[in-house]
């Protein structure tokens, strides 16, 4: 009896595939894109966050970033600003959840004070860059829904193309066109379409190197605000995984102390 | 016409301080073993700063601050005809900080200095922060001068009282002067609790006679009068509790010392010439701070109960004060990338027009506008409006990066409608424009 059971899914797999929808198809992508992104635990990294505007003029931010996988929610991470020098010492505490708004605190060096803001201001743009609050904060699967498009290829990669649209309302985007390559599952390029369903941003990521034999990380990214012609570039620097980085160095209390 | 009143209180009260003196030597006797904890601790701080500067090369320090000029106008001809019409002046705030030990260590030092052109009293220096930072497993232990800040609301902050107002920086009382103390902050599952030792009692910095933005008869801070018998030298407990219970930020909090705010009575200075003479009364004050924050709506409350405030015996020494309100943000205002804050808090003080503040019961609006811009451009702009007498403080606060380095800062406060039995009675003629431009490194 087992045995037939057995012969018949076997004989109904290919079905069942075959029969998987597109919204079914980019689930699946993103699910298998978070599965081989878990279990980092930790990591620490450098960042520099370089604005251009459409003269082409250049001015840099420099800080630093811890994040904290949590396990059933999404990850913590506490960002520590070292220039412009006028907000050195200034740091944003992020609770990201898979569900709801996220749970945000700065502390201002000068005030010594701690706050906690809306961060429902998801939409807002994180140091005036073109990088809103949502396109660096920790991406769960449950934040979108899905659907697969297309394979395509992209800088020579074979990729998955899938569109996501945001589940919050307070998000500030229609939809989300997302390329992942194949081979490992890594988002190469985002072109955002704002609440009018125009295309705002694009992102793209590239100098990927994996850490811990399994951890891809970009080295650079670029977000181009095609509405403006403004644009920031991210690049990364001295990734650290599993420093030992535990939920008490994630406090307001150590968002007064980090500097 | 309350200073006079005031004045023929005082005789009763020094009686009433007296017999509260004996009592006070209960507790001096406990303030001596805490002084002598406090020697030690200071002892095992220098100890462990010499040892800090032995890992000094395997260490990290880092040389940080900012240096700014200042000029203030004012548009009316003072009351007074030895204060001025515009001021300048200069600050500087260097910070050095030292961390090693994995960063479970740190050792901060800011000292802090203005010279100002005309206001001998504005020309001051103050050590703003000198701490050694010990964190351990669930607890952080500070032992030396800083700063504590308390609270959640915009307009003023009641329950904010670690240190004392650095009132000759601004009026808005958020600068303050650096408060010797050993605090250890106990973070558990439930919640923060921080504990206080304040040795070391802190003056008001009142602006001098040259000065704008003060009392109509300038404050003689040598003359001060304590109600302890230690003067300076009593030392101050404190304890606060916070914790965050999901949208909802809690904090509880109990002081019990010398009043940061002291009452000001007329006097006369050793030159026999009239002036305000502060006295410092023996304070307990238990404060609530409380914000709930719900997609772009943050609301939030802050609430006091003082007693000793006026002398124990009196009953005006005991009362209730309250600020209340919201801040809603419409992030991208209008299509723009800019956001947009609307700010509305009540302010209310049980002791109505008796209170020695403006504040007692009065309506802030206000809205904040930053630009999201590479510049993090920004303003926000205030008024509190007396609901009584109709007397408006407004104020203004605005402020651009220039390059990587610099910042151009504007700020203006205005008074309008201020009668005469308001405590802001004396700055009616002080509206002014500030300008700054400040160097950061």
């Amino acid at each position: 009896m087992k045995k037939i059971l057995l012969l018949l899914t076997l004989c109904l797999w290919p079905l069942s595939v075959l029969a998987q929808n597109p919204e079914e198809k980019g689930l699946e992508i993103a699910v298998e894109a978070d599965r081989r992104d878990a279990g980092f635990k930790d990591y620490v990294a450098d960042m520099a966050m370089i604005l251009k505007n459409k003269h082409g003029e250049e001015s840099a931010r420099l800080l630093r970033v811890a994040i904290l996988e949590v396990n059933g929610d999404g990850d913590k991470s506490l960002s520590i600003f070292d220039e412009p020098r006028d907000v050195n010492g200034t740091a944003l505490l992020s609770f990201s959840h898979k569900a709801g708004t996220d749970d945000q605190w700065l502390y201002l060096p000068a005030l010594k004070r701690v706050k906690r803001i809306a961060s429902a201001d998801k939409s807002g743009a994180f140091m005036g860059s073109e990088f809103a609050y949502e396109d660096i904060s920790s991406q769960e699967v449950e934040k979108y829904t899905y659907k697969y498009l297309r394979d395509e290829t992209y800088d020579g990669q074979n990729c998955f193309v899938i569109e996501r649209y945001p589940v919050d309302r307070y998000s500030g985007y229609k939809r989300q066109l997302v390329w992942i390559d194949k081979a490992e599952y890594r988002t190469l390029k985002t072109d955002y379409y704002d609440r009018k369903d125009s295309l705002l941003k694009t992102f793209t990521a590239k100098g990927y190197k994996r850490h811990l034999g399994k951890y891809w990380r970009a080295g650079e990214m670029l977000m181009v605000n095609h509405q403006t012609g403004k644009s920031t570039r991210l690049e990364w620097n001295n990734y650290k995984f599993r420093t030992g980085l535990k939920d008490a160095d994630f406090t307001q209390e150590s968002l007064k102390r980090a500097r | 016409m309350k200073e006079t009143q005031e004045e023929s209180g005082t005789r009763g009260k020094e009686r009433n301080i007296r017999k509260r003196d004996r009592y006070d030597d209960v507790e001096s006797s406990a303030c001596s073993v805490l002084f002598r904890v406090f020697r030690f601790l200071l002892r095992s701080w220098i100890a462990s700063l010499v040892l800090a500067c032995a890992t000094a090369a395997r260490a990290q320090g880092e040389l940080s601050g900012q240096a700014a000029i200042e000029w203030r106008i004012f548009p009316q001809q003072a009351i007074s005809s030895e204060q001025q019409r515009s001021y300048l002046s200069v600050a500087v705030q260097p910070e050095y900080h030292y961390k090693w030990d994995n960063d479970k260590q740190s050792f901060t030092f800011a000292p802090f200095a203005r010279l100002d052109h005309h206001d001998k009293e504005r020309t001051h220096f103050d050590i703003r922060e000198l701490t050694w930072l010990k964190a351990g497993d669930g607890w952080e232990l500070r032992l030396g001068i800083r700063k504590v800040f308390w609270g959640v609301t915009e307009s003023q902050h009641l329950v904010d009282i670690i240190n004392q107002t650095d009132l000759v920086e601004n009026l808005d009382g958020e600068d303050k002067l650096g408060q010797p103390m050993v605090n250890l902050a106990l973070i558990r599952n439930w919640g923060t609790l921080d504990l206080f030792v304040l040795p070391g009692f802190r003056e008001r910095k009142f602006p001098g006679g040259k000065g704008r933005l003060r009392t109509t008869l300038p404050v003689d801070s040598d003359r001060a009068v304590y109600e302890s018998k230690r003067g300076r030298g009593r030392i101050d407990w404190a304890a606060r509790w916070a914790r965050t219970f999901g949208d909802w930020d809690v904090g509880l909090s109990h002081f019990h010392g010398t009043s940061r705010e002291p009452r000001l009575l007329p006097g006369a200075d050793s030159g026999g010439k009239p002036v305000l003479i502060p006295r410092y009364d023996i304070i307990h004050q238990t404060g609530l701070d409380l914000q709930w924050t719900k997609g772009q709506w943050l609301w939030k409350l802050e609430a006091i109960r003082r007693t000793g405030q006026g002398g124990q015996a009196r009953k005006g020494g005991r009362y209730t004060a309250l600020t209340g309100g919201f801040e809603y943000t419409f992030s991208h205002f209008a299509g723009s990338r800019v956001d947009l804050g609307l700010i509305s808090e009540y302010l209310y003080d049980e002791r109505g027009e008796k209170a020695a503040t403006p504040f007692q019961d009065d309506i802030m609006v206000g809205a904040r506008l930053a630009l999201n811009d590479a510049q993090s451009s920004e303003a926000l702009f205030g008024v509190i409006v007396d609901r009584h007498t109709g007397a408006s403080f407004l104020n203004l606060e605005a402020s651009r990066r220039l390059g990587n380095r610099w910042k151009f800062s504007l700020e203006s406060r205005g008074f309008a409608g201020v009668r005469r039995a308001d405590p802001l009675f004396g700055l009616r003629r002080d509206s002014y424009l500030q300008l700054e431009l400040a160097l950061y490194f």
